[in-house]
């Protein structure tokens, strides 16, 4: 038996409106009239951060959430409505202290000049805690907010022309990317001067045009906004396939997967490890996270019930991109130290209900982790990439 | 018979990007931590102001081909900003300037409705647009506006994003959880919008906030940005802090509310004006004078001789006389990414004029850029300034102003504490917040969704205006 311990894991936790199963919002704990107040958000955030998560992910999007994957619905009896995620994650920086803040932000309509501006802010609101998670959004119903692009429908199953239409969705998200980080180098850490003998504020030298030229858009640079407090604040992603995996390994320093066992894990890890040699990025630190739904209760046939009543409320067994874990915090914990045996280094748990299995996960699943040693006992960095092992990048602009 | 006092309404622009910022000053703090927006917001609010200003510039200006190193360089996000203040105030209204030609409405439209909720009801959209391909560089479509189009964009932009606005009437979330109905709409956020600029259709996905709207701004100037202001603004940021101007441009805008079926109170007219206090009027002046040389250093000096001569003026000494060659009259100009230097119509007048100026009263480059700059709209002892701000308002020259201190972010201090009180004193000033939202503190009624969504014609918005 070896005797090096086992590393430490890394949780984070994802929100979603009142939790990831679409009947959650009929849950006693779950307060569906609060969902589009500060308050709400700011008590869910303090709770992950009680359980010392290293960050919190929240979800949006540029269109109602739908049952439907491509297209929108109509259905009055789930929720509806959200409200920016940046924009949440910054009314909360500044009620927390320690936890990250990453919110989705989504590639295909955006600007990466207002995204890249917005998350730096973010970094100097919460001093160093921010991230991002970037999103596709190939649904034709969300393009037509915009009217500055169609997005074809890619038809499931997928067929030839969908995966030629993904791949390109995601090749823009990475050059979206690649804009977003050139803007967070474009100013050295220390341009500003304010040099009274000169007269001058800045050191103009030290601000760099970016001059990226893709196949989707150009952008000249600078930022308006000078480097943020972690130099590169967090770039995250999820993937399901081939085509993800690469944005993942080109691009994010955390990656969210959804393998179903270990081997399943490993073989994902592999794909993404040679695509980061491809991309060149071999040496360069790349978390990878399995994504799973949770339903955490003191017994699993308590857990397995909540889920039963849950899907009878939906109407029907939910059904999602990742796994669904019904059970006890021990029996989580068990999943969780046999999934990492795959290579993975954390976990982004999706509470299926966010005001029961939230504080589930910081009660009941934290505690469990810490005393088999797989979890911290305080938080021991200032920033969220210093959470997550990740030293301040050097900037690319800046002289050797 | 006189008329009742008008209450005055004071708002709090965080310094900005020219040099009415002295950032030399040994108490000037970062323009980019947040600890300096929060330091600023909670001065604001202790004295009771109706909101915060804060300016936006989407390109970094450059001089001669360089970036423009003498003034502050540099600002966060808008918005992001303005979340982050709704966390460490209760009352203060949040006003951000955010342009509509290098955004999309349905994502201005949710991020201004969800800084509404988030805020509980404190948002504000100061409208701008951009004016050159300058700006555009940074974008997907680069500059892709003709410029005789812009404000017509940004005119259908607002109107569009109200539209959005009011695609949620505000009773649509039954959340029932023991019938489980979310909605009672299943098409609630449904919209449709064809014109010249925006053909967009579908759901917005921000149910109605706080305020139904946010409180919308206008800093406009022409004919037609005045017309736009009386149709469907609900305050104007202006720039006539003197009273004759103040009083005329007052006039002018609010007699055409009438056509509008409006009322006078239902557009407010809130000049920029800067301010120095000191112990004494003596004192102040004195003061005002030096931070007049801090603003204009001496390189600063041959940098604005340079908007108007539009040429390398480098070689000229600051303390010299003023170049005897003659500006260069053309459409490129040596500023780029400023929009003040089109103030200047007729370089070769004004630089006649400027000579003359300065061999009359014997002034070096400096002394003449000093003179002919803005002066403090106003100087003097707290009680001087108090008794000057109150007479513009009563004297109908404005409603109240929108302060630009030249420090941060402790340049407000002084103001609230020794100011504000003043005119609590005087019944002109709130000495409490009497609401809870915005529209409360400015004596704005609340839209309704299904009425009062028009907006004017003629050019909505102003140049992109990094304030005073």
């Amino acid at each position: 038996m070896s005797s090096t311990p086992a590393s430490p894991l890394h949780l984070a936790v994802a929100l979603d409106g009142t939790g990831w199963h679409p009947a959650s919002w009929r849950e006693p704990a779950a307060r569906p009239r609060d969902l589009f107040t500060a308050g709400y958000w700011a008590d869910l955030v303090a709770e992950a951060e009680r359980g010392l998560i290293d960050f919190v992910t929240i979800e949006d999007g540029l269109g109602p959430q739908s049952s439907q994957v491509l297209d929108p619905d109509e259905r009055t009896d789930q929720v509806r409505g959200r409200l920016d995620a940046v924009l949440v994650a910054s009314r909360v920086a500044p009620l927390t202290r320690h936890i990250g803040l990453v919110p989705t932000v989504v590639s295909t309509h955006t600007e990466p000049f207002h995204i890249s501006k917005a998350i730096a802010t973010l970094d100097y609101v919460s001093t160093g805690r921010a991230g991002l998670r970037v999103q596709i959004s190939a649904r034709p119903d969300e393009a037509a907010h915009f009217g500055r692009r169609t997005v074809h429908r890619i038809e499931p199953p997928a067929g030839p022309a969908a995966q030629d239409a993904l791949a390109e969705l995601l090749d823009e998200a990475a050059d979206h990317v690649e804009v977003v980080r050139r803007l967070w180098d474009s100013w050295e850490d220390d341009a500003e001067i304010r040099d009274t003998a000169t007269g001058r504020f800045i050191d103009r030298d030290k601000l760099h045009y970016i001059d990226f030229e893709g196949r989707h858009f150009s952008v000249k640079g600078p930022s308006i906004t000078p480097r943020p407090p972690q130099g590169q604040p967090l770039v995250t992603a999820l993937a399901h396939g081939s085509a993800g995996y690469r944005l993942i390994a080109r691009q994010a320093d955390v990656g969210y997967v959804t393998p179903r066992d270990a081997d399943q894990a490993r073989a994902i890890v592999a794909e993404i490890r040679a695509e980061q040699r491809t991309a060149g990025r071999a040496t360069e630190p790349l978390h990878l996270f399995g994504d799973l739904l949770v339903l955490l209760d003191d017994s699993g046939a308590e857990a397995a019930a909540r889920r039963e009543r849950l899907d009878a409320l939906a109407g029907e067994p939910y059904t999602g991109d990742a796994p669904v874990f019904t059970g006890t915090a021990s029996q989580l914990a068990d999943l969780l130290e046999e999934l990492a045996g795959g290579g993975l280094t954390g976990f982004r748990l999706r509470p299926a209900v966010a005001g029961h299995d939230l504080p589930r996960v910081t009660r009941d699943l934290v505690p469990e982790l810490q005393r088999r040693g797989r979890f911290r006992n305080a938080y021991e960095a200032g920033t969220l990439r210093g959470l997550l092992g990740l030293a301040r990048p050097a900037n690319r602009y800046a002289a050797a | 018979m006189s008329k009742p006092l008008k209450q005055i309404h004071l708002a709090a622009h965080f310094p900005g990007v020219n040099n009415t910022t002295v950032w030399s000053d040994p108490a000037a703090g970062s323009h980019i931590e947040f600890s300096s927006f929060a330091h600023f917001a909670r001065t604001a609010e202790r004295a009771k102001f109706d909101f915060l200003f804060l300016a936006e510039g989407l390109r970094l200006r450059e001089q001669g081909g360089t970036l423009y190193d003498l003034d502050v360089v540099g600002r966060p996000d808008t918005f992001t900003v303005l979340a982050a203040l709704a966390a460490v105030t209760d009352r203060l209204g949040l006003t951000g300037t955010i342009n509509s030609t290098f955004n999309e409405p349905y994502e201005v439209a949710r991020q201004f409705a969800s800084l509404d909720h988030l805020s509980a009801g404190r948002s504000a959209w100061n409208v701008v647009t951009s004016w050159d391909a300058f700006t555009g560089e940074n974008f997907r479509r680069g500059g892709f506006l003709p410029q005789q189009e812009r404000y017509s964009r940004a005119e259908e932009f607002l109107a569009t994003a109200h539209e959005l606005f009011d695609s949620w009437r505000g009773d649509e979330i039954l959340a029932d959880q023991a019938t489980g109905t979310f909605l009672r709409d299943a098409r609630a956020g449904a919209f449709v919008h064809r014109g010249q600029h925006f053909d967009i259709h579908g759901r917005f996905n921000v149910p109605r906030s706080p305020q139904g709207r946010p409180v919308i701004f206008q800093a406009g100037d022409s004919d037609e940005g005045r017309e736009f202001a009386a149709s469907s603004a609900d305050a104007i940021f202006s720039r006539y802090a003197t009273l004759k101007e103040g009083q005329a441009f007052y006039a002018d805008v609010k007699g055409r509310l009438d056509r509008y079926g409006r009322r006078p109170d239902q557009l407010l007219i809130l000049p920029a004006a800067t301010f120095v206090l000191g112990d004494s009027d003596q004192e102040a002046a004195e003061l005002a004078r030096e931070v007049r040389r801090q603003q204009v250093s001496g390189a600063t000096a041959i940098k604005h001789l340079e908007f108007v001569w539009n040429r390398d003026l480098s070689a000229y000494d600051p303390e010299g006389p003023l170049p005897d060659v003659d500006p260069v009259v053309s459409e490129d100009h040596i500023s780029r990414g400023r929009a003040q230097v089109r103030m200047y119509r007729d370089p070769i007048a004004i630089a006649r004029e400027w000579r003359q100026l300065a061999e009359a009263n014997q002034w070096s480059i400096r002394d003449l850029v000093i003179n002919t700059g803005n002066r403090q709209t106003f100087v003097g002892s707290p009680a001087t300034v108090a008794r000057t701000l109150n007479d513009f308002v009563q004297a109908d020259a404005s409603d109240g102003f929108i302060l630009v201190p030249h420090i941060t972010p402790g340049g407000l201090d002084a103001f609230a504490d020794t100011v504000v009180p003043l005119l609590q004193e005087q019944g002109v000033f709130r000495g409490d917040y009497a609401g809870t939202t915005l529209r409360d503190h400015l004596g704005l009624a609340h839209p309704d969704a299904d009425t009062d969504t028009g907006t004017g014609s003629g050019p909505a918005v102003a140049s992109e205006r990094a304030a005073s």
